[in-house]
């Protein structure tokens, strides 16, 4: 079926539909990474956006289940120039397009997503809609834009029903914000019990499980919209508990420190971003989600140091908190798409709460 | 900064001469790096044997030395410029192998030298099997199971246990020279034995085959404080059990899934950091495709073809970062050239899909079988570029120029269905043709993927090809049909034919529909960042970033497509300096060409750089994007020359001489028309359309007589015809060769050729100077040595060549570059040929005299004349030194193709040897070609009976210098009867040993043997040749070339060789 993208500014790409041919209204970004597909389906951080893939060919080998990091994808629309005819790989369990038409998610093809990423990238993030059918209305559309407002997805991300994981030794609770599964699985085989628990669980719920340390996942959109979450974390710093958080988590934990985050313009969102180890001079080659991002200049150096930068713009990458029992970092240690140069602070996560690398 | 301030001076060792695995991605290498070390304030100091290259140029390095690139030579050189550093990353095995010698011996440390990049230790672990091994199983990456064999017992043991079938590796080779696959004992013993013999170090590998599993390589950069990134991994299309240099191959991989490709990439980062690189390094990996089970296959710690293609894929210009690091600089401290703002350590990623395709030699060696195996062939490869690998693999296809604009091969209409299912059994350079020729028969890409273990997406994607096609040919041709062919690289001649619809009909369409290429830049980053790179591709979409100034005057550079034997590196060289002298000059320069492994297409020669086939169409879209004021067709060789009258067609003018002198050059009448007015004499001829016509005007002419196609380079399709037979022969050769213009039948006069590069500026010429050659005339210009200047050409025979091509260059109204060929006999001189245009001998000729042949061709375009740019007309004076360019080939890549010498070109590369005397030029010539000079050894000769009178001299000659001669019963009756003793040897087959047995039992040194027409005379001097060429022996077979050698022989001992500084040689002085 005929497909229309509008962005707010007015502007519109035709294509073709795939996937779950239907209207849908999102936050339009674009990721860089040329494979790992399924993982960012289903990364809850996306949660609610229209993904613009740069690289032309998607699809080619499918989706396997055994790569999905939820129970499903979350992302509001894919956007891709072409969807491979084929899936080819000795795990694949379903096509893409079947995959998206079964999990409702819209997807567009055949159009020249060079083009609207460089779009993207000099008007910034933008929201959106893509539209079926022959007969669009375009000043509809436009109007549906204009009255659409981005909210926070944490809430219908994050797992309530505390889900345990791993029988190990350490035991680790999991604040999740929309938690990617292999952060779970980067613990479980360090020897971790993780429990997880929802995004505005209290400190009192955390410390009921007796954890060694906590880890404060990633998650969608804007942290400032987090407002318990912050509260809680507030206390949980002080209880003295080591804590490791990730991207969204890395923010959170930062704004309850009392430091600013703001919305970069298009955002860091592929699996090819160096960051710098400011302590060890060393860079790594990082995946990355994110749209916000913590204020270098609002970080109190009483209270935190920045231990990684990014090479690219020079954004805040990490953070060491002085009382030397709490790092975060806005990039992604556990991968899943992405390389997997950084891993090694699991086991710093490990060693903080005392127990052995396996 | 970490730059290391104790560097200042670096030798650096070139690669040599193009050989079959070894082109001209060294050059592009090279020369980047001379560039981004100098740019430090850094003296680079350059040897390297190949002067047809842009690296040996004087603006590239402070101390160029085109000196046989040996342990002694770099010695001497190192001994001369007192270095405290040198590079040996950057020149490919050859380099390594030389650098850790001198290592090894002390000689470096004697000297304080420092080696910088990647250590000696390094390099041994990466390149030793053993010493890899270990290292590989320090850090649990697993090797196809192998082990190492020094003696054919033992690898025959080794088979056993691993289990047949195995892949045989020679240790210390360059691609895989000397191995193979062996299914069986029998086969085994015939690969190791000759693996064994061409090792270094006399040892192969014997390995667990795991052909059919996907081939996956990274290319690793690594600095001194371990930060690692990878700069582009790639797949190839052909599963392992194809060399990669003979893969068809994508960039980026496209079947893994994240969870493959990451493992891999943490492997390839590992593997760098274990082995200590610094700088650069290719892992190659095989991956089951049915596990997450891989191997490692091997590491080049080096810069390599791959990292060239990952160069060119990317825009991440690998080898100026190595370099930035062998300085001492780290990945976070090096910008990132493309984007200005990011910096090297980062990982680029592509939106778009790349396909290279290796270009293969076949055309020029009818007997060398095409099957692909663990012995690269290819010697040179095309890229294209595109959303879609539809489309990037159909501009591949077409830049490959061999009459194939899409996967339609219609020499395979004709054979049954049954016949192509059997031929995908094959693999051979023709195989993607035959997979789509199957599918459109029915086979299924299942099918086929059974057959031939190419991924099933591989397939599927030649399926959307051949749906195109075939909707094309029933379907009605709306909008979205002539998108999707246009997107996938179908050109409008194609869609024409499918269609039949005229082209003119298909592009009204394409101008009602608005379907129109978009070019789009190669940034490394997927946009992400605004990018300043001037480097783009064609596309089908909506936005189209090349945005064309129209201050300035711009002018349009064709290059050469890719390296093949005729068409080589020279032109490269022609069209960079064509480039820079265009810069100087004011004009904005765009150049359109598509091989990734020249230093052309890299993103800072031009200041754009179109990276597209070259067929018409696609320079047409270039055209009507930029109207560019001119266009330059005399340097890109064959390919360029080709599109000018296109070119002209299309409104543009051709700059410098036109299209129609060109043609006058080409068209037989038209140049014999001028000749007789120029009153110039050549030899008599014909030209001819048909087999009946061509043996009409050799017996008019008489016996001998040479036949040829027109409008070649290279003399392709070129014979020496003695009989009718032979016509019939050579026509039906020809005709292979799909051609639609005429054949020239000539009188063959056998004498001295001389050859001449001119530059001329429409009133009268400069000759830079004038060179023989050593071969007599029959031997291609190209494969004869050649000598400057023309030692045995009297003055009066020299002033008459200088008048005529005076004359000549008048009357084709050249304006830049004339190449004529002369033969000299009997004091007189014939004109063989004229080509208005750069030639192979333009790139020595200009280091050698000092002077600037293309920047003063470039000159004479906007009406400069020479005396006004500083030279005087006529032949320039001599300068005091002999520099002697020799051919080199690649035969024992080539299995089956025969090494004899003849009219049609069949060298790879060329070395020079330059020094004060004829006899110490030689000598150098000599070992820079790679032929070991001994004072005396155990020579085979065989020659044909008309030729024993002649090789008596030399046979008696080198018995005199103390040479054992071996010989079969001819010519060993005829020498002893001359009273050269001789050991007499069995011809093949009559009885054991016989002279087969003599070549192979490695106690040969040289091998003269001269063929004789006549199928089974040919038999046996074929099966010496090969023999020969395979044991590694240096086989002669032209008396002419066994006289340069025995002259060598003579001098080897008592000549000390000097090393030149060829930056130098304006200061030698004229012998005027």
């Amino acid at each position: 079926m005929k497909a229309l993208l509008m962005l707010e500014n007015g502007m519109t790409f035709e294509g073709t539909g795939f996937g779950y041919e239907h209207d849908v209204l999102c936050e339009v970004v674009f990721n860089s990474a040329m494979c790992g597909y399924t993982e960012l389906l289903t990364d809850p951080s996306y949660a609610g956006q229209g993904v613009v893939m740069t690289f032309p060919l998607i699809g080619n080998y499918g989706i396997c289940y055994d790569d999905a990091e939820s129970t499903k994808p979350w992302l509001g629309a894919f956007i891709v120039r072409s969807v491979s005819g084929i899936a080819s790989n000795f795990r694949c369990d379903v096509d893409l397009d079947t995959y998206l038409k079964q999990n409702k998610v819209p997807g567009m093809c055949g159009i020249d997503t060079r083009a609207l990423t460089r779009v993207l990238r000099e008007s910034g993030t933008m929201r959106g809609m893509i539209s079926y059918g022959e007969a669009i209305d375009l000043a509809a559309m436009k109007k549906q834009i204009d009255a659409f407002v981005l909210k926070s997805y944490v809430p219908e991300v994050s797992d309530r029903e505390g889900k345990v994981y791993g029988d190990g030794p350490i035991r680790v609770a999991l604040a999740d914000y929309g938690v990617k599964h292999n952060i779970i699985r980067c613990l479980v085989k360090r020897g971790c019990t993780v429990k997880c628990f929802p995004y505005d669980a209290s400190m009192e719920e955390i410390l009921a499980f007796s954890p060694d340390g906590v880890m404060l996942s990633n998650g969608p959109g804007d942290p400032q919209a987090c407002v318990k979450s912050i509260e809680e974390l507030k206390r949980l710093y002080n209880h003295g508990l080591p804590i490791f958080g990730i991207c969204l988590g890395h923010q959170l934990m930062a704004l309850a420190q009392g430091f600013d985050t703001y919305k970069l313009k298009y955002g860091h969102r592929g699996i090819n971003h160096p960051v710098k180890d400011l302590e060890a001079n060393r860079v790594y080659i990082t995946s990355q989600n994110h749209g916000f991002v913590v204020n270098a200049d609002t970080v109190d150096p009483a209270v935190a140091d920045v231990s990684f930068v990014s090479m690219n713009d020079g954004s805040v990458e990490g953070l060491r908190y002085k009382n030397g029992r709490v790092f975060t970092v806005q990039f992604h240690p556990e991968a899943s798409s992405g390389p997997l140069d950084t891993g090694f602070l699991f086991d710093k996560f490990i060693d903080l709460m005392g127990g052995s690398r396996i | 900064m970490s730059k290391n301030p104790n560097i200042k001076k670096v030798v650096i060792i070139g690669s040599g001469p193009i050989i079959i695995g070894q082109a001209a991605e060294f050059d592009y290498a090279g020369t980047q790096a001379c560039r981004a070390i100098r740019e430090e304030g850094v003296e680079v100091v350059l040897i390297n044997s190949n002067p047809a290259t842009i690296m040996t140029d004087k603006q590239i390095a402070d101390k160029v030395y085109i000196e046989p690139l040996t342990v002694e030579t770099i010695k001497k050189v190192i001994i001369k410029e007192k270095p405290d550093s040198i590079l040996p990353t950057l020149g490919g095995q050859n380099a390594l192998n030389l650098a850790v010698e001198l290592e090894e011996s002390g000689f470096l440390k004697e000297h304080n030298v420092t080696m910088i990049g990647t250590s000696a230790d390094t390099i041994r672990m990466a390149e030793d099997r053993e010493l890899f091994k270990e290292a590989m199983e320090r850090i649990y990456q697993p090797c196809a199971e192998s082990e190492i064999a020094e003696d054919l017992d033992r690898a025959l043991q080794v088979a056993e246990r691993i289990g047949y079938p195995v892949v045989v590796r020679p240790a210390y080779t360059l691609g895989g020279s000397g191995g193979g696959i062996a299914y069986d004992r029998e086969q085994l013993i015939s690969i190791a034995s000759l693996g064994l013999h061409r090792s270094r170090v006399h040892q192969v590998l014997i390995e667990r085959c795991i052909s059919g599993w996907k081939e996956i390589e990274y290319e690793v950069m690594r600095d001194k404080n371990g930060n690692c990134i990878t700069v582009c991994n790639m797949e190839n299309f052909d599963p392992v059990g194809v060399h990669t240099g003979d893969s068809i191959v994508v960039a980026p991989c496209q079947t893994l899934a994240d969870k493959e490709t990451q493992m891999l990439r943490s492997a390839a980062l590992d593997i760098i950091t274990e082995l200590g690189v610094e700088g650069g390094c290719n892992v190659q990996f095989a991956l089951n495709p049915n596990s997450f089970e891989y191997c490692v296959i091997e590491v080049n710690p080096r810069v390599s073809r791959s990292s060239a293609l990952a160069s060119k894929a990317t825009g991440y210009p690998i080898a100026k970062v190595a370099s930035k690091i062998a300085l001492g600089y780290t990945l976070d401290e090096i910008p990132n050239a493309i984007t200005k703002k990011t910096y090297a350590c980062f990982e680029p990623t592509l939106d778009y899909c790349v396909v290279k395709i290796p270009k293969w030699p076949f055309d020029k060696f009818q007997n060398a079988k095409r099957l692909l195996g663990t012995q690269m062939k290819a010697t040179g490869e095309v890229m294209g570029i595109a959303p879609t690998f539809e489309g990037a693999l159909m501009k591949s296809v077409r830049c490959l120029e061999v009459n194939m604009m899409s996967l339609i091969d219609k020499n395979l209409k004709g054979l049954s269905d049954d016949a192509i299912g059997e031929r995908l059994h094959v693999v051979d350079d023709r195989r993607l043709f035959v997979l789509a020729e199957a599918l459109r028969r029915g086979f299924t890409a299942k099918e086929i993927h059974d057959i031939t273990k190419i991924d099933l997406w591989f397939l599927d994607k030649l399926v959307s090809i051949v749906n195109v096609e075939k909707a094309l040919a029933s379907e009605e041709l709306d909008r979205a049909l002539l998108f999707r062919a246009k997107d996938y690289g179908f050109l409008d001649e194609t869609i024409s034919e499918l269609s039949g619809k005229s082209i003119e009909e298909i592009r009204k369409l394409e101008d009602e529909w608005n379907i129109k290429p978009v070019y789009k830049m190669v940034d490394t980053c997927a946009a992400e960042f605004d990018a300043a790179t001037p480097y783009y591709y064609s596309s089908y979409g909506s936005e189209n970033e090349s945005i064309c100034q129209k201050d300035r005057k711009k002018v349009l550079v064709i290059g050469s497509g890719p390296i093949r034997i005729g068409q080589g590196i020279e032109f490269d060289f022609c069209s960079v300096h064509s480039v820079w002298a265009l810069r100087d000059l004011g004009y904005e320069t765009i150049i359109m060409n598509n091989n990734p492994e020249t230093v052309s297409t890299d993103f800072d020669i031009a200041d754009k750089l179109y990276f597209e086939p070259l067929t018409p169409e696609d320079v047409l879209h270039v055209v009507q994007l930029e109207k560019p004021d001119g266009a330059v067709v005399q340097f890109g060789g064959q390919t360029a020359i080709k599109l000018a009258g296109a070119i002209e067609k299309m409104g543009i003018p051709i700059l410098g001489t036109s299209f129609d002198s060109i043609d006058a050059a080409e068209d037989r009448e038209r140049f014999d028309a001028i000749l007789n007015e120029c009153e110039i004499p050549r030899a008599a001829g014909r030209t001819v359309f048909t087999c009946a016509e061509a043996l009409a005007a050799a017996n008019e002419l008489g016996y001998p007589v040479l036949v040829r196609p027109s409008y070649v380079l290279g003399g392709q399709g070129m014979h020496i015809a003695y009989s009718d037979e032979d016509v019939i022969e050579d026509i039906g050769a020809i005709n292979q060769i799909a051609q639609e213009h005429p054949i020239l039948v000539d009188k063959y006069i056998m004498g001295t050729e001389v050859e001449v590069d001119a530059v001329c500026d429409g009133i009268d010429s400069v000759i830079p100077g004038i060179m023989q050659h050593i071969e007599r005339a029959g031997v291609h210009s190209g494969d004869s040595i050649s000598v400057y200047p023309a030692v045995d050409v009297s003055k009066e025979m020299q002033d008459i060549i200088v008048e005529y091509t005076r004359r000549l260059a008048k009357a084709l109204k050249v304006k830049g570059l004339l190449n004529i060929q002369f033969i000299v006999k009997d004091n007189q001189v014939y004109v063989i040929e004229a080509n208005p245009r750069s030639s192979r001998t333009v790139p020595y000729i200009s280091k050698v005299t000092d002077i600037p042949i293309v920047p003063l061709a470039v000159g004479t375009f906007f009406g400069k004349t020479l005396p006004e740019m500083g030279y005087e007309y006529g032949l320039q004076p001599e300068k005091e030194l002999i520099a002697i360019k020799m051919p080199v080939f690649s035969f024992e890549k080539l299995y089956g193709a025969d090494v004899n010498l003849g009219p049609e070109m069949k060298s790879t590369g060329e070395v020079l040897g330059v020094a004060r005397t004829f006899d110490e030029a030689m000598i150098k010539a000599f070992y820079g070609a790679g032929t070991h000079m001994i004072k005396k050894g155990r020579v085979i000769i065989t020659v044909k009976n008309s030729d024993k009178q002649e090789v008596l001299p030399i046979a008696r000659g080198l018995y005199e210098l103390g040479w054992t001669i071996y010989a079969t019963a001819g010519t060993s009756d005829f020498l002893n009867d001359n009273g050269i003793p001789t050991i007499r040897t069995n011809k093949i087959g009559a009885g054991k040993p016989d002279i087969l047995d003599v070549i192979l039992s490695g106690k040969i040194d040289l091998v003269i043997n001269t063929p004789s027409k006549g199928v089974a005379h040919n038999r046996d001097g074929y099966l010496i040749r090969r023999n020969a060429v395979e044991a590694g022996i240096p086989c002669l077979t032209s008396l002419d070339t066994a006289n340069a050698f025995l002259t060598c022989a003579q001098h080897v001992e008592t000549t000390q060789l000097s090393v030149i500084d060829i930056t130098t040689v304006s200061s030698f002085l004229n012998f005027i």
